[in-house]
């Protein structure tokens, strides 16, 4: 059964990527790591496309009139931008990729609770994607991802409906898979993994997915709104027949605030996993982490006014939103501070994983900030849609999130595929990711500060400096996105084996092989300890034993 | 190329804003430098190869860290909740003796009038030292109202009156910014605010045909769309009286209580079927599609006058 390669390493059954090679394999797979797999490249391929409409706009604002491509254009571009990104990139990312791929191995399951709804969820995804594709080469749409009413609804000649429906549609893929995800937490984790067990990874997805399975509906139900105002003219945002316009805004960002933190709580999980690992130490403050967690998670639904502070709202409503916002900010602090606080007295070493992990913290903590100048009523009058809050949700959706997952993928990169990759190019992917980040977004702060509206096709000259210097980083920013793409490619050819554990990391899903085998585990492991026990609470913590691709099996004993 | 990152500062609020921006920037300079200092220094201190000793880690541990630094967050979060809030309410309202000026957006231009009646399009001319409240209305898609140098924005939104209030310091040129994304050419629907010394706006405004007040205007219309058939005081039709009704607390026939603001007023004409007053019949007519654009904004304004009057004002 067992068979002996070239480098001696002992290959175990067949083992995921091997159980099948031919297309209908992949395609009518259950498995959730073949899944997990799929939504990696429709992912990669949204990305590709929101980041070519990105890089368009950057052109574009590289000098003060609009030269480029005509306002029209310009309007869809970022309206593109923002609804790949938003639903088809950030909101799947780190859950349908490394969540589908990594959740049943770090509770010790064989696959998810639901494995042919899995599947489901990714054609759904696939649907809903293509529609909204649909709509962008029909000629695009001009509402910008918010899709405000009454342009979205009344005045818009663009293709809103499909744009909408393909929104719509993918929601619940979103939906169905937050709903596996939180049964297969509840019913699939291995004999001995109390919740108090749980990586906080876990955590992080099953809050999450109750976030997902709470808010996505009111998204459904503001898209199905609008669809039905321009396709039956209900009236329903229409003020001549006695609607109103801002009702839009309340539903949709009672979605869409949540949609925040589905996008950045599975980034918290990533890099906690990543740091404990790479310090050698167990986690600062386990409890307090699951309950930050879960407090986000929870006064994420009750601060959307603060979206609205400007439209007319109430302004002792707009107190109580903001009061709410500012409340929020203290879980996101003991996050920060307890993540910092894991790397105090660890063995520390910076594989590119590490310096994601680390760079996530330091944007995060600016993204977090600048939150709260947006919290504050007065600030937020002058700085609503300006520059500074494409910069504030940039720094958190992209340096946060995007880092996060990048983190992520580096760091089980092993895992999914058996090998390693380029340990230098990484970092240096790494750093460039981080300067060119702050590069391109930092300068949009000083815009938003000056007064530069965002969704502006052109602007007066007095902006043009941090214009050109943001275009310019752009440029660094995107050589850095493009690098993994070749790394991580040629790793999956030419890379060194990378054994069940290359990090020696404690999360059960290194105490399987990589790449696992179908049945992710030989006999079930049964917990016995607490996660992170990188060191025992009464011991010192020790530095890792032997190099960093060390394929020693017999390091992970079975517990 | 300009390498001021400063917007002008230009009125009362713009001062009470920049203290309140460069405060915060005070303090997140200093969470980010601590939260960098610690990981850099744990990073260096603590990276695999350095022989310190690991062994205080078990002290570390303790709630007592986790408490201090939730409390010290906690009371950060409050304290600018508080600080920023109070600058807030302050602002909320207008002062009573303010100019009132009228800004009408449409897709792709502002409109304003004077209180003298005084048109422009896409320019405000305004004077120093005067509270001005610009009541603000859409005829399609919601815009923004946004001046930076007095670091106000308010949303423009169809089928309500907004206002917004500010007090201009200095005297200049400002750029105006539609900041609600409208369509085509948002990025090209923008004007200039002038500010300047009182004799010199009220010299300018000589210069000026004298226009008609949107009031005036709505006092016309009052009469040419029929309006003062049914409730002109002499008028024998049952239709309530609008002297003094503006900013009353209205009693509905169903039971409700609705305020008789702008936007009441305003669904009075166009919907009078839906909210109708306690002790009338539902015989007002439906202006909607007989009344253009904007000239439900002049009945409105004029029927607010008719209340100031009745406040011997
Ligand atoms: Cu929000
Ligand atoms: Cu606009």
């Amino acid at each position: 059964m067992s068979s002996t390669d070239a480098e001696g390493y002992i290959a175990q059954e067949p083992d995921y990527l091997g159980a099948g090679h031919t297309v209908r394999s992949w395609l009518l797979t259950t498995d959730h790591k073949r899944i997990g797999i799929l939504y990696l490249v429709t992912l990669l391929f949204f990305f590709l496309i929101g980041g070519a409409a990105a890089t368009f706009i950057r052109l574009e604002l590289a000098t003060p009139p609009g030269d480029l491509v005509t306002a029209d254009t310009y309007n869809r571009l970022f309206t593109l931008h923002g609804v790949i990104m938003v639903w088809f990139f950030l909101v799947p990312a780190v859950p349908s990729t490394l969540g589908n791929f990594l959740l049943p191995l770090a509770i010790g399951a064989r696959d998810m609770a639901f494995p042919k709804l899995n599947l489901l969820s990714w054609y759904i995804n696939l649907v809903g994607g293509l529609l909204a594709l649909a709509a962008l080469l029909l000629g695009g749409v001009d509402t910008g991802w918010t899709f405000y009413t009454p342009y979205s609804s009344l005045y818009s000649n663009s293709y809103v409906t499909l744009a909408a429906l393909g929104v719509f549609i993918a929601g619940f893929s979103t939906i169905a898979t937050g709903l596996n995800f939180i049964v297969t937490v509840h019913t699939q984790r291995c004999e001995g993994l109390t919740w108090m067990r749980l990586p906080l990874f876990v955590w992080a997805l099953y809050a999450t997915s109750m976030v997902i399975v709470l808010a996505t509906p009111a998204l459904a139900v503001a898209l199905a709104m609008v669809v039905m105002e321009r396709v039956f003219a209900l009236g329903l945002f229409d003020p001549a027949q006695g609607g109103d316009p801002i009702l839009f805004q309340h539903i949709f960002w009672f979605y869409s605030h949540p949609a925040v933190y589905i996008m950045i709580l599975p980034g918290f999980g990533v890099v906690t996993e990543v740091l404990t690992c790479f310090s050698r130490r167990k986690v600062f403050g386990y409890e307090a982490m699951v309950f930050a967690i879960l407090g986000i998670a929870l006064f994420g639904f009750f601060v959307w006014g603060h979206h609205m502070f400007v439209s007319g709202q109430s302004a002792y409503a707009s107190l109580i939103f903001s009061l709410l916002s500012f409340l929020i900010a203290i879980p996101s602090a003991i996050k920060v501070f307890n993540w910092s606080a894991t790397l105090y007295g660890g063995h520390i070493t910076f594989e590119a994983s590490m310096l994601y992990a680390l760079g996530f913290i330091g944007l995060f903590t600016l993204g977090g900030l600048t939150g709260l100048f947006l919290a504050s009523v007065p600030i937020d009058v002058h700085m609503h849609d300006t520059y500074f809050v494409t910069a504030h949700f940039h720094y958190i959706m992209v340096g946060g999130m995007v880092s996060a997952f990048f983190a992520g993928l580096h760091f089980w990169w092993p895992k999914i595929t058996g090998r390693m990759y380029s340990e230098l190019w990484a970092r240096l992917a790494a750093l460039l990711m981080f300067l060119g980040f702050n590069f391109t977004f930092f300068p949009q702060f000083i815009l938003g500060y000056m007064g530069m509206p965002r969704r502006y096709h052109s602007y007066p000259d007095e902006f043009e400096m941090w214009n050109v210097l943001s275009s310019a980083g752009a440029v660094i920013l995107a050589v850095a996105y493009l690098m993994p793409f070749v790394y991580l490619g040629l790793s999956v050819y030419r890379g060194r084996r990378a054994g069940d554990n290359p990090w020696q990391a404690r999360g059960l899903e290194w105490q399987t092989a990589s790449p696992p085998p179908r049945e992710n585990f030989g006999p079930l492991p049964v917990v016995t300890r607490e996660p992170y026990d990188y060191h025992r609470s009464d011991e010192e913590p020790s530095a890792r034993e032997g190099d960093l691709d060390f394929p020693n099996r017999s390091d992970t004993e079975t517990r | 190329m300009n390498w001021s990152i400063t917007p002008a500062q230009a009125s009362t609020q713009a001062v009470a804003f920049d203290q309140l921006f460069w405060t915060m920037v005070g303090f997140s300079l200093c969470v980010v430098t601590l939260v960098g200092l610690l990981i850099f220094v744990f990073s260096l201190r603590f990276r695999a190869r350095t022989g310190v000793p690991r062994k205080t880690v078990a002290t570390l541990e303790s709630r007592r860290v986790e408490i201090f630094w939730t409390a010290a967050t906690a009371f950060f979060a409050i304290f600018f909740f508080w600080y920023t809030s109070t600058v807030s309410l302050d602002a909320v309202e207008a002062p009573p003796d303010a100019m009132e000026y009228h800004v009408e957006a449409k897709q792709w231009m502002w409109k304003t009038r004077h209180p003298s009646g005084v048109r422009e399009i896409n320019a405000m001319h305004v004077p120093t030292g005067r509270p001005v409240t610009v009541f603000l209305n859409s005829q399609d898609v919601i815009h923004s109202f946004y001046v930076p140098a007095f670091r106000i924005k308010k949303d423009v939104v169809p089928g309500r009156t907004s206002t917004v209030w500010f007090e201009a310091t200095e005297p200049g040129t400002y750029p105006l910014f539609c900041t609600e994304y409208c369509g085509t050419n948002h990025a090209v629907m923008t004007g200039e605010v002038t500010v300047m010394e009182p004799a010199a706006y009220a010299r300018w405004l000589e210069t000026r045909a004298e226009g008609e007040t949107l009031a005036a205007e709505g006092a016309r219309l009052f009469t040419s769309a029929g309006c003062s058939g049914c409730h002109a005081e002499a008028s024998d039709v049952h239709a309530p009286p609008l002297t003094g009704l503006f900013g009353r607390d209205i009693p509905l026939e169903d039971g409700r209580t609705v305020t008789a603001d702008a936007a009441y007023i305003r669904d009075a004409i166009l919907l009078p079927e839906r909210d109708v007053a306690a002790g009338y019949a539902p015989i007002m007519p439906n202006f909607t599609g007989i009344l253009e654009d904007g000239e439900v904004e002049a009945l409105v304004a004029y029927i607010r006058t008719l209340a100031l009057e009745g406040e011997g004002r």
